[in-house]
This record gives C-alpha cells, sequence and structure tokens, in this order.
C-alpha cells in the first residue's frame, strides 16, 4: 500500500496556496497529484464588466512577478483587435521593461531556489543584488510592483534622457554579481549533487505537455516567442536564445542564469538606441473585432485574447499563463525521485499559482488531512 | 510582571508566518523583501516560520478566496494565544481591486479579527514594518 503524503495548501516555501499530494513506494514518489486552484478569484469575469483602461489595471494584479507582462499582453491583443498602430518609442520602453522584469524574476527565482535547498545564504546575496534593479524599475516607473507603465496604444511614462546613462551603469555592476551566481550554481559540488540528474523532464515529455519558457528550452525545445513572433521593439535587437538538452533542474537553472545575460544585453541595446517620439497613440474610434497578444514572460509564453464589440467594454478577454502549461509537467518529474526532491522539483519550473487559478473550476475535497508544510518537510527530509 | 516579562520577548522578537489567501504575488515579495537585506527585518529578532503552531503574527495577504477560506479560518485556529493578525495589502484589507470578482471574501476581517491594516498595491517593504510594529506595540504596550 503506497503512502499517500499531502501538502499544502499553505506552505510558506512558494508563498502561494497550492495543493499536492504525492503517493510514496518507500522514499520514491511514484505518483503525484497537483490540485491548484486555491487562487481562483474570477477576473475574467470581472474584466467583463470594466473598461479596457480598467481592466488594464486589474489584469496588471494577475501576478505581482508579471505585473508588466499582463498588462501588455492585454494592451497589445487590444490594440490588434481596434487596429492601434504604436508609437516606437513606446515600443522601446515596453521592451525595456519587460527586460527589467526579467532579470528581477529569474534572480527572484534563483534566490527561491538557493532557499527550497537550504542553502539561505544565496536567498540573501541574490535578494540583496535584486534590490538593484527594483530600484531601477522604480526610477523608471515610480514604482516597486505594479508599475502602471502601459496604456492602450502606448506607455504612461517616458523615459529621462538624463537617466539613461544611470540605468547602463547600474546594467554594467550587474554583470560580475551574474557571474558570480552563475559559477556558485554550477561549479560548487554540493549545489551540483543537489540538481544534477533530479527532476527531469524528456524531450518526448517536454514536446507532448507543450510547456513553454525556460521549463521547455532545458528540455531542449526551443520555442521563444521574442524571436519567433517578435512584438515590441524585439525585432531591432540582437541576442540569443539560450537551450541545453539535459533537461535536469541544473538545466533550468543554466538556462535562466544565461537568459540574465541576455536581457542586459538587450536592456543595453535598447536603452542607447531608444528612438525620439510620442509615446502613446490616439485613439479616434472603437471598431468592433478580435486580437491576441503574445509576451514571452519570465516563465513562458502568455497570450491574451480580447473580442471588442464597439463599445468601451471588452466583450470577452481570455488569458492564458505559462504556469498553465508547466505545472502538469511536474508530474514526470517528480516520479522517480525522492521526497527530499519535491521543494527544488517544484520550485524549478518557477510556478505562478496565482497566474494558472483563474478560470478551471475545481471540486474541493473538504475532508481533513494532515497538512504538511514545506518547511516540515524540509526539516523531515531535507 | 511575568505577563510584562512575557509581553517584552514577544514584543522584541515576534514569529510570523505568512498565508497567502488568493494574493497576487506582489505583498508576498514585498513580505519576503522585508526580511531580506535591503531591510533585514530579522535584526529586530523578526524570523518568518513555517507553521502556524510557532507563529505569533500572521501576515494574510489576498482577498480570501472561497476555496482558501476554511484554510484561512484552520491556521487562524492552530496559532497558539495571544496571536495576531495583520493584512497586508489592499486586497487583504477590502478585496481591493478584486472586489465584485464571484469567488473572493472581499477582506480578510470578513472570515478572522485582524489586528492591523497595511494599505498600499503592494505597501513597499517599509510600510510592512512600520504596519507590523504598530500592531505589537498596539497589542503587547508601548
Amino acid at each position: 500500500m503506497a503512502l499517500k503524503i499531502p501538502i499544502g495548501p499553505q506552505h510558506p516555501a512558494l508563498k502561494e496556496p497550492t495543493n499536492f499530494s504525492v503517493e510514496l513506494d518507500g522514499e520514491e514518489i511514484v505518483d503525484a497529484y497537483v490540485k491548484p486552484n486555491y487562487n481562483h478569484r474570477g477576473m475574467e469575469r470581472l474584466a467583463e464588466e470594466k473598461t479596457y483602461p480598467q481592466v488594464l489595471v486589474l489584469y496588471e494584479r494577475i501576478c505581482g512577478i508579471c505585473s508588466q507582462i499582463h498588462p501588455q499582453c492585454f494592451a497589445q491583443a487590444t490594440e490588434d483587435a481596434l487596429g492601434i498602430e504604436v508609437p516606437e518609442r513606446a515600443n522601446y520602453i515596453r521592451t525595456i521593461m519587460c527586460e527589467l522584469e526579467r532579470v528581477h524574476s529569474h534572480l527572484l527565482w534563483a534566490g527561491v531556489g538557493a532557499h527550497e535547498l537550504g542553502f539561505d545564504t544565496g536567498l540573501m546575496y541574490l535578494w540583496r543584488d535584486r534590490e538593484a534593479v527594483m530600484d531601477i524599475l522604480e526610477m523608471i516607473s515610480g514604482n516597486r510592483v505594479n508599475y502602471k507603465m502601459n496604456t492602450i496604444g502606448g506607455v504612461r511614462r517616458d523615459i529621462d534622457e538624463r537617466k539613461i546613462p544611470m540605468l547602463l551603469e547600474a546594467l554594467d555592476a550587474y554583470v560580475p554579481q551574474v557571474d558570480l551566481y552563475a559559477n556558485a550554481f554550477t561549479k560548487d559540488p554540493t549545489l551540483r549533487a543537489r540538481l544534477e540528474g533530479s527532476g527531469i523532464l524528456t524531450r518526448k515529455e517536454a514536446d507532448e505537455l507543450c510547456v513553454a519558457g525556460p521549463t521547455a528550452r532545458a528540455s531542449g525545445r526551443d520555442v521563444e516567442v521574442r524571436r519567433d513572433d517578435p512584438y515590441a521593439a524585439y525585432e531591432e535587437v540582437d541576442f540569443e536564445v539560450p537551450v541545453v538538452d539535459d533537461g535536469d533542474i541544473m538545466a533550468r537553472a543554466v538556462v535562466r542564469l544565461l537568459e540574465l545575460y541576455q536581457s542586459i544585453n538587450i536592456l543595453k541595446q535598447a536603452l542607447k538606441n531608444i528612438p525620439e517620439g510620442p509615446i502613446q497613440a490616439d485613439i479616434d474610434e472603437i471598431p468592433e473585432g478580435e486580437g491576441v497578444g503574445r509576451i514571452e514572460a519570465p516563465r513562458g509564453e502568455v497570450i491574451h485574447y480580447v473580442r471588442s464589440d464597439g463599445s468601451w467594454y471588452p466583450e470577452r478577454t481570455k488569458v492564458r499563463a505559462p504556469s498553465y502549461v508547466n505545472i502538469p509537467a511536474l508530474i514526470p518529474m517528480l516520479i522517480g525521485d525522492t521526497v527530499a526532491e519535491i521543494p527544488i522539483t517544484v520550485a524549478s519550473i518557477d510556478p505562478c499559482w496565482s497566474c494558472t487559478a483563474r478560470v478551471a473550476i475545481v471540486d474541493t475535497n473538504k475532508k481533513t488531512e494532515k497538512i504538511m508544510t514545506f518547511e516540515e518537510i524540509r526539516s523531515h527530509y531535507g | 510582571m511575568l505577563e510584562g516579562l512575557k509581553n517584552l520577548c514577544r514584543k522584541k522578537s515576534p514569529w510570523l508566518m505568512h498565508f497567502n489567501t488568493g494574493s497576487c504575488n506582489g505583498c508576498d515579495i514585498e513580505i519576503i523583501d522585508a526580511l531580506t537585506p535591503r531591510y533585514d527585518a530579522e535584526r529586530f529578532g523578526a524570523v518568518l516560520k513555517g507553521s502556524p503552531r510557532h507563529a505569533d503574527v500572521m501576515l494574510v495577504t489576498g482577498p480570501v478566496t472561497k476555496q482558501v477560506k476554511p484554510r484561512l479560518k484552520r491556521v487562524h485556529a492552530q496559532m497558539p494565544e495571544p496571536k495576531a493578525v495583520i493584512a497586508v495589502g489592499n486586497c487583504a484589507a477590502t478585496g481591493g481591486v478584486f472586489k465584485g470578482c464571484y469567488s473572493i471574501e472581499n477582506g480578510v476581517d470578513n472570515v478572522i479579527p485582524v489586528a492591523a491594516y497595511v494599505h498600499g498595491c503592494p505597501p513597499k517593504p517599509e510600510a510592512i514594518l512600520f504596519g507590523a510594529v504598530t500592531a505589537l506595540n498596539a497589542l503587547f504596550g508601548d
């Protein structure tokens, strides 16, 4: 008889409620179940009652980490539906915000990953350096988290020319720090022992589950919206897409660390080449139509769909966040591993439950079970 | 006198627990930020704990979704007395931007008693620290 352990919904490690249960044979995981949707708020329904600018504010709060990505993607979908041309300078500012967000998100992920491994020194170092990019975001937008930079047809705030040398200097200071973490993650024997060969997602499984983002690129699945379907100003900057074939947790860490270098590279190019001009397009009328926006978020591809009926209110909006396709990939990753690997395997896909839990309706099992937090698992088995 | 000593200890070294009740992650990350080197709340003895049984103060973020409501009540009941709940962020206070969604309870105080509210969407780490200090002073005396 296999032992079944439920984990969650309250667990401090991932900062968001969700529920796992894993079936064990001794120490080995033989089956795993994931039950998200504790974060289900019903935002798509609420969005039908709001005007386009109000939906931007609402969708900024889909996720507090991707608070540039979601409103920008909604704005892109709306611009597609209404046939609005975004000014060039606004596209560059959007690119800069997206990449700053990627830097902060990947550093945040690396810190959380280090914490899951019991390497709290790493968490403290990474989050200390993350503050520098938070300062840059605050300098540009005035906010640390929900930036409110986007509007339909452009951006709301310009980047002051006088700030650009300061921003470039701050980015240069990042490179040695990223070197430090790249070295720590790939060379440290303890981290290698934990990360290499565990939580494997093969290329075949990745293709079958259609995973997105760094999770896909760490399994050799070469998908990247910034390159494949360029939006904002990505056509005008040069960058590489790191792809690793190993499919283990180390590969996912390596892909994200390499992406940090690419993001800094893109940011420097965009800041140097930013053109002059207006930052918002004029909107004269709202025609009927439908549109789609695609963005490569730090976790993978975000898709927004908007249908307009000619009024101020979007008739229907639909959001697909990357964790929605990445979370099912946890099951092949967990099976065959041990209990001690659960926290880092779950963290390795960088799941965002608040993005995911919007639409599905799940029958809640209200029976009392022993709730085991990630902290407890770590102290028992870690 | 013993009570005074106990209160002093609780005030000086509050153990925190963090519970996300459907938040967007913004406040949650600012809470962790308040504990990492830039703000470093740990130097005042505030430690984030995993289990509600070890915690004095619960930081709640999010508008309380219907799914998480029974869990929030149970986790709150598991905390030992005396305990305090701090609602961090606008949604924890009133439902915030999500007010009107069909699956939320519009704020933590509709489910469990709240000692202090920290407003902001999300509040800055300084505001979270200030809110925690204010709540502790109110509960355990200046």
